[in-house]
Order: C-alpha cells, then sequence, then structure tokens
C-alpha cells in the first residue's frame, strides 16, 4: 500500500513507471556476462573524477600561479594530496576500464546492428576522456607535464601549411606559458564537460533502448535457454558490488602511491631523461618516435600520425563490415583486426616502456 | 478479517529478523564509507578555516618600522589573521589596539583632528588610549596588546 504521500508525489512526477521498467527490465545472464560491468565501472571513475574535480577547483589556480596552487594542494591543504592522488588515478583507472570496455564490446560483437551509435558514441567519450587526461596532464605544470605537453602540441605542428598556426593558437603563444595553462583549464572544466556529458546521456540512453548485446554464442541459443535476470535490484547489485571494488581499487591506489609533483616547469632547462606522455598515449608517442627514426624529416612524423588515424577510422567503421547478425568471413575478419591493434597496441606501449632510461 | 492475518510463530520472525540483520550490516558498511570518504574531504574544504585558526594563535608581531610613526598617527598591520593599529601618541607614548569593530567587525581607524578612533560603518567612537568604547553602536571596547620597544623595533604581544 502507497503512502498519500508517495501518491501526491507519484502523481506529479510519475516516478512509478520508471519503478515500474527498474522490476520488469530483465539482464541477460551467461559466462560473459562479467564484461556487462566495466562500462558501468568506467561510469563510476567518471563520477569521482567529477567529484575530485569539483574539489581541486577549490584550492587550484591556473596562469602563473598553478605549480604554486598545486604545490599547495598538495603539502598544505588537509587532505589535498589524497583528492589530487585520487584525481589523477580515478583518471587512469577510468581510460583503462573504459579500453577494457570497448575491446570486450569489440570482441563480443556487441557494435553490430543495432548498435551502431553506442559503438560510435563510445569512441566520442573516448577521445574526448584522452583529451581530458592531455590537457588535465599540463594543469600541474611540473617538469614532466610541461615537456609531456610540448611534445604532444609539436605534432600537430608537422601538418603542412596550417600545423603551426594550429599549434600556436592551442599554446597561446610560441612556447607553453601561463596562457596554456589557462586553455587547458578552459578546456578541461567547460568545454570538455560540456561535450562530454550529453554525448555520455546518448551513450546511457541508446543502451536503455536496445538493451545489453548478446554476445554470438548466446544468439546462437534458441530463445527458451537463453537466461536472464532482473535489472533491480539483481544487476543493480552486481554492478554496485563492482562499484565498491573499484572504489576499494581507487582508494588503495590513490592513498599508497600517491601522485607525484615534480620540479616547476623551467623552460630553460633541458627536457628530462626519462620524459613520456600518461601510458594511454605511449603506444603512439612511440610509433611517432619510430617512424621518425625510419623516416627522418618532417614526414616520418606525418606518416606515422597517417597511420594512427587510418587505424582509428577502420577500427570506428568495424560496424560496418561487420554488421552480419550470424558468424562469417568478416566477422572473423574484423576480430583479426581487433585481436592485431590489441598485439600492436601492448607491444609499442611495453616497448615504449621498456627504452625508458630509469632515472626516477 | 481474520484471513489476512499472519501466523506470528518462532518460524515466521526468523527470515524477518535476518533482513533487520542485514540492514543494518548494509547500513553499518555504507556509513563506515561514508565516514571514510567523507572525513578526508571535510578536512579538506576545512582547510583554510584550520590554517586561520592556527595563524590566530599568534602570540606577537615585531614591528620593524614601527619607530619611525610621526607623532599623533597610527600604524596598521596584521597581528595573525587581524588587522591592528599602533597608535603614537603626542606624548611618545604608544598603544596596540585591535582594529576589529566590536559591533560588527568593520576596520576602524584613527582621527588625529579629534584624537579619536572612529568606525566608518556605524559611527562608533572608542578612546585611542585604552581602546574603551566612548559612543555609537560597539558594546566593548577594542582589545588592548602589550607593546615594547626592544633593539630599536617595536614588539606588540597577546596582553
Amino acid at each position: 500500500m502507497r503512502s498519500p504521500l508517495a501518491r501526491w508525489l507519484d502523481e506529479r512526477l510519475g516516478y512509478s513507471a520508471l519503478l515500474e521498467l527498474a522490476t520488469h527490465k530483465q539482464v541477460p545472464e551467461h559466462k560473459y556476462s562479467f564484461w556487462y560491468y566495466w562500462g558501468g565501472i568506467t561510469l563510476f571513475f567518471f563520477t569521482v573524477m567529477c567529484f575530485t574535480g569539483v574539489l581541486l577547483l577549490l584550492y587550484y589556480r591556473p596562469g602563473d600561479e598553478a605549480y604554486q596552487s598545486v604545490r599547495s594542494i598538495t603539502y598544505d591543504i588537509q587532505f589535498g594530496w589524497l583528492i589530487r592522488s585520487t584525481h589523477s588515478w580515478s583518471a587512469n583507472l577510468m581510460i583503462a576500464s573504459a579500453f577494457v570496455h570497448m575491446f570486450s564490446t569489440f570482441f563480443l560483437k556487441a557494435y553490430r546492428r543495432p548498435r551502431e551509435f553506442l559503438w560510435f558514441s563510445g569512441i566520442v567519450l573516448l577521445l574526448l576522456a584522452m583529451v581530458f587526461g592531455f590537457s588535465g596532464y599540463l594543469l600541474p605544470m611540473d617538469d614532466l607535464s610541461y615537456f609531456a605537453t610540448k611534445v604532444g602540441l609539436g605534432i600537430p605542428a608537422v601538418i603542412p601549411m596550417v600545423g603551426p598556426w594550429i599549434s600556436n593558437l592551442v599554446r597561446g603563444g610560441p612556447d607553453i606559458s601561463g596562457f596554456t595553462v589557462s586553455r587547458f583549464f578552459a578546456l578541461h572544466v567547460v568545454v570538455l564537460p560540456a561535450l562530454f556529458i550529453p554525448v555520455l546521456l546518448l551513450h546511457l540512453g541508446l543502451i536503455q533502448k536496445h538493451g545489453m548485446s548478446l554476445p554470438p554464442s548466446e544468439l546462437d541459443k534458441p530463445e527458451g535457454k537463453r537466461k536472464t535476470i532482473p535489472f533491480f535490484p539483481n544487476f543493480a547489485m552486481k554492478d554496485l558490488a563492482a562499484w565498491l571494488i573499484a572504489l576499494n581499487v581507487l582508494a588503495f591506489c590513490a592513498a599508497v602511491f600517491p601522485w607525484p609533483l615534480g620540479p616547476a616547469a623551467d623552460a630553460l632547462k633541458p627536457a628530462p631523461m626519462d620524459i613520456h606522455p600518461e601510458w594511454y598515449f605511449m603506444s603512439s608517442f612511440e610509433v611517432l618516435k619510430l617512424f621518425g627514426k625510419w623516416i627522418p624529416g618532417e614526414f616520418g612524423e606525418f606518416a606515422g600520425l597517417g597511420l594512427f588515424n587510418l587505424g582509428l577510422v577502420l577500427w570506428v567503421l568495424v560496424p560496418f563490415f561487420d554488421a552480419e547478425r550470424r558468424s562469417g568471413a568478416w566477422a572473423r575478419r574484423a576480430t583479426w583486426f581487433g585481436l592485431a591493434v590489441v598485439g600492436i597496441l601492448l607491444f609499442t606501449t611495453i616497448w615504449g616502456y621498456a627504452v625508458l632510461p630509469a632515472v626516477r | 478479517m481474520p484471513e489476512e492475518k499472519i501466523p506470528s510463530d518462532a518460524s515466521a520472525s526468523d527470515p524477518e529478523r535476518r533482513d533487520i540483520l542485514k540492514f543494518a550490516a548494509a547500513g553499518v558498511l555504507g556509513a563506515a564509507y561514508a565516514g571514510l570518504v567523507g572525513y578526508p574531504v571535510y578536512r579538506y574544504l576545512a582547510s583554510p578555516v584550520e590554517t586561520a585558526a592556527a595563524e590566530g594563535q599568534v602570540k606577537q608581531v615585531v614591528l620593524d618600522d614601527a619607530l619611525k610613526t610621526p607623532r599623533n598617527s597610527a600604524l596598521m598591520f596584521k597581528f595573525g589573521q587581524n588587522p591592528a593599529m599602533l597608535i603614537h601618541h603626542d606624548d611618545d607614548t604608544w598603544t596596540a589596539l585591535s582594529a576589529v569593530c566590536t559591533h560588527l567587525g568593520c576596520t576602524v581607524g584613527y582621527q588625529p583632528d579629534k584624537k579619536i578612533i572612529f568606525c566608518p560603518c556605524h559611527g562608533g567612537t572608542y578612546d585611542p588610549n585604552s581602546g574603551a568604547n566612548l559612543g555609537g553602536p560597539p558594546p566593548k571596547p577594542l582589545a588592548e596588546y602589550k607593546t615594547q620597544i626592544a633593539n630599536g623595533k617595536m614588539v606588540v604581544s597577546r596582553a
């Protein structure tokens, strides 16, 4: 029996329709169900980013004071080191779980009709997340973030004609300065969230509309043999458990391995010997370095950049060449393509770390 | 309606009790997590308040050039976080007072022509020798600090 208050609210808000949906919604249960949780885990890390990001905004000052303010957050403000460490760790764990989510949906063929736009929006979200990471990396203005950004912003400069103009415009000058920090700050806290959140809502709305994708092995079973569990409370509880595990892992990493802060960026000092970007850019960093070695001059970097973008375009278009519901030649090719991408990314990333001199 | 009555023997109340225990355990765990997450967040937010409170604990301030202050004028300085004033009287004596009006916290100023401390916000007046409230809304005198000249410097300390 519902209370008069509940009835009064429901008449105005109509939430019982949502509750109905939640109680009747079923989620498939099978041997690959484990991979269903990674989207939720990514979302969890995103909410942690928003929360800790707002907290960091309270003390962070962009521009010329950036390094001093991050220093004060890390060393003066109570638990500032923990909030900052949680933000950085959460960013990395979010991108890692987004990669797991992307590759699991890829190999389970979740991009097929009618879920193409889930695939596209997911890739847009990942790319935006990487821009989030790139812009956030500069904000502390320590030596590593300064030089990593210098290298990163040097990449568009190899584009013929407009390249240097783009790089200067993004930097707000010929070199990285307080202006660059302010630009990246505006991007990081205003522009990117404004782009990210609508795409995220589209992504979540589409998964609600289409439901969880069934892997080919489940689709081969007759409908009566497929098992499901109720979304609420069964799946929601499991999701919550996954979030709790994610929170514990995050808390462990953030507290036991506090995010470091290097010495202040100094434009007159040479770049640190172990200069490198975040791990999720390591593969492209290494590929660009290799191409630069193989083909000297700007053309080498240009070729590396082109190869990377070609791979990305093929990756985005995979729902079009593997659209069949059942397995076929294209389905196998897509799987091999995916394995090759994972292999190349892992190999070049490990290579990139292996050749770093150990100076820290 | 008798058919709606549930037989209340021990076996029926057991799962109910288990439910209550489950809810209690979930509540305790939830509260523990909320506390573990909430405590650092609270301290983080309260950090400037704590810093200000610690700085407010200042016992004394050394004013290097205070002795150059002309007679019948005041030097404004900060005692910890709070504005304060050092008054050089005509008879070469010194008075150090809090410059925070005891009415609503405005910063007061010394008026050499009237030899009075005046608060422009609501017209409160104080005696520049003792900090006593003379007129207007202030309910209490201004806090007075001890002054001492050591090695050509003015040392102002908590009375």
